[in-house]
């Protein structure tokens, strides 16, 4: 009853400074939605490059030939060639943490079917190779072991590479393509995978018997890579240091030399990127966060005013029997009440910013449950926290000083 | 004897500024006893806002003793005399200290905000109640700069009239209203004080103190007179003798 009398003098008192009110409330509007808005982004992008790395594989594992000095997006190892089929024979039968393996040779060259011409990749490798990546086919059927034995002209040939080189939509399986002029059946069609996290067609990509690319189109005796799957994610760690001992040791290399390779897992290409979005994601809160504070100090501002404005209210209001109490839940509702509503407004704001960043800018986001629940507390608590001591100074007014006060 | 309202002992109230000190008050004595009509006069700086605002509990004495209804008033913690405040006294400033912007009706109903026993109905009943009391039932929505200086005193009187006090104190509620109106305003205090209400009505014009039963006469912070006024005039008799011109003024 008496609460909701005091309601309703703040709520009297908002309105008759509507104006004022509204731009108090604008700095916590703001706060309040970039705070979401910034959080959907982050929490965006984080989901995304999480959902393309382990579409990828969660518990693939790559070895790379040359030392890890360029980041993780790197290339396909260049012209080092420390990497050979010895070692990718050592690792399979040495370590059991891996399920599948398969070494990989790849290169670039012009994919022909008559007069359809288009530039892609070609990959060697076993057929292990689709479980490791965990593709699937369209159509047609993966090669076989001993395709890989004989260096069978057999290909798979992914989505981009369909299109553009069977533009009118038939069928490729058991159609002859020619890739830097060597002749291959294709005899299977990769399911389509879209575009990485780093932008990469996964489409754009030919598969053929690691055998055929190495001898017939590569003419080399080592490996740009070799693919591996963990028998868990879990495991993924300590199958990298297995890796990585036996390698050093089939290298020859001496303690104080470097690695002559690098073993990744795709856990730690995820933690990688995680936390390069997670800074991203701080650093914007952080911002955003600033934004809230500054709202917060235009309430206690406006507060403040709004206290010395109404001495001779507060002087009047005690005088015919409101108690300090009563003064300081009054100005208290008041600050929670203009924080509270720029929070909701706030919110609204955040979340139609969000809609837009994802339909017209086409960046992923997502809007966590914690955003809201996290910057609405923040709101009230500003309220209360800055509307507390303004609060406070009235409430502490003789009631006669204040009526004197001019 | 009937029952003492208001008891003041060798009341003293000093105000330091600096190395200054002013003594409004120096000791002064008296009882009103309930039911009482008295008006407080005195030239301007004599003592008297300071004295009614210690009565009204606004205040505290520098030294002495009040007792309001037989209750020692140095003994009550804020919340005690805010209560006191609330549901004793009525009390009038001599500049009404409307809220702005907000209608003589919500004005009126303020006292009532602060006391949690009456319903938000009752409130407004009883507030229009008193706002009819003094002429205004057809003001009810109109904010303090849409009313003269008089309705506004009205609404200021109506509001010390809503919680139904034990004693009215006012400050000048006469001070800046012309003879027609003063006298109508005393007329409304003399039927309030015939229903049983204690009044003490500060003022500087000795016309207005010949519609009150006793005299207090200040002067220097001390009381100089102390009288009964035994011929109590009727303010209603006074308003109907008065010439009509004024009326138009
Ligand atoms: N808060 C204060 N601080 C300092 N001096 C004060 C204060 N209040 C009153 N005084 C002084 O006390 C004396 C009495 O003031 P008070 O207001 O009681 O006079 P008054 O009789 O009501 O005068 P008036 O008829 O003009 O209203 C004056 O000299 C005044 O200056
Ligand atoms: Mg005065």
């Amino acid at each position: 009853m008496r609460l909701l009398n005091l309601i309703k003098i703040a709520y009297k008192a908002i309105i008759l400074n509507k104006m004022r009110t509204l731009l108090t409330m604008l700095g916590i509007i703001i706060g309040v939605a970039s705070v979401i808005a910034m959080l959907a982004i982050g929490e965006g992008s984080k989901e995304s490059i999480r959902s393309t790395i382990s579409s990828m594989g969660s518990n693939m594992i790559t070895i790379r030939p040359g030392a890890d000095d360029r980041g993780p997006a790197r290339g396909s190892g260049g012209n080092v060639q420390t990497l050979t089929l010895e070692d990718y024979n050592v690792i399979k039968e040495k370590v059991d943490l891996l399920s599948n393996s398969t070494p990989v040779v790849n290169s670039n060259g012009q994919v022909i079917n008559g007069s359809n011409n288009w530039p892609s990749s070609i990959y060697g490798v076993y057929p292990e190779y689709l479980d490791i990546k965990v593709v699937g086919l369209q159509s047609g059927s993966m090669f076989t072991d001993a395709e890989v034995n004989t260096a069978s002209k057999v290909a798979l040939i992914g989505q981009t590479v369909v299109d553009n080189v069977f533009p009118n939509g038939e069928e490729p399986v058991g159609q002859m393509i020619r890739f830097n002029n060597i002749p291959f059946k294709v005899i299977g069609v990769l399911e389509e995978k879209g575009e990485n996290t780093f932008g990469q067609d996964q489409d754009d990509i030919v598969i053929a018997p690691f055998t055929t690319v190495q001898k017939r189109i590569l003419a080399i005796d080592y490996l740009n890579q070799i693919m591996a799957s963990a028998v868990s994610e879990d495991d993924a760690p300590e199958a990298v240091e297995i890796i990585t001992e036996i390698l050093r040791e089939q290298h020859k290399l001496q303690d104080f030399e470097d690695d002559d390779f690098t073993v990744r897992s795709m856990e730690e290409l995820i933690s990688t990127f995680s936390s390069t979005s997670e800074m991203l994601t701080v650093l914007l809160v952080a911002v955003a966060g600033i934004s809230l504070l500054i709202g917060g100090i235009g309430i206690m501002n406006i507060m403040y005013v709004s206290v010395k404005e109404r001495t001779k209210e507060i002087g009047l209001r005690m005088a015919v029997g409101g108690k300090g109490s009563d003064i300081l839940m009054q100005f208290l509702i008041e600050a929670i009440l203009i924080s509270i509503t720029g929070g909701v407004l706030g919110v609204a704001l955040g979340l139609g910013a969000t809609v837009f960043i994802e339909n017209f800018l086409n960046w992923p986001t997502s809007v966590a449950m914690y955003s809201i629940i996290i910057s609405f507390a923040v709101c009230a608590i500003t309220g209360i926290f800055f509307g507390w001591y303004p609060a406070r100074k009235a409430s502490a007014l003789d009631p006669i000083t204040a009526l004197r006060y001019e | 004897m009937a029952k003492e309202t208001i008891k003041i002992e060798n009341l003293k109230r000093q105000f330091t500024m600096g190395s200054e000190t002013v003594h409004a008050l120096k000791g002064i004595s008296f009882t009103i006893e309930e039911g009482e009509f008295v008006t407080i006069m005195g030239s301007s700086g004599s003592g008297k806002s300071t004295m009614l605002n210690i009565l009204g509990c606004l205040d505290q004495p520098t030294s002495g003793n009040y007792e309001i209804d037989g209750v020692k008033v140095k003994n009550l913690s804020k919340n005690e005399l805010a209560t006191i405040r609330n549901e004793k006294i009525g009390f009038i400033f001599q500049s009404y200290n409307l809220l702005a912007r907000t209608s003589a009706i919500e004005n009126v109903e303020l006292p009532l905000l602060y006391n949690s026993k009456v319903t938000s109905e009752e409130r407004r009943k009883r507030a229009i109640n008193a706002l009819e009391m003094v002429g205004l039932g057809d003001r009810l929505f109109h904010t303090p700069s849409q009313l003269s200086g008089g309705q506004q005193q009205r609404v200021a009187i109506a509001r010390s009239l809503v919680n139904n006090p034990v004693m009215i104190l006012a400050d000048e509620a006469t001070g800046n209203l012309d003879t027609r109106t003063s006298y109508e305003i005393m007329t409304l205090f003399q039927e309030l004080n015939k229903k049983g209400i204690t009044i003490t009505f500060v003022t500087h014009e000795p016309d207005i103190a010949t519609f009150s039963g006793r005299t207090i006469v200040l002067k220097d912070g001390e009381i100089m007179q102390d009288y009964k006024n035994h011929k109590v005039q009727s303010a209603a008799d006074q308003l109907a003798k008065l010439p009509l011109e004024n009326h138009l003024s």
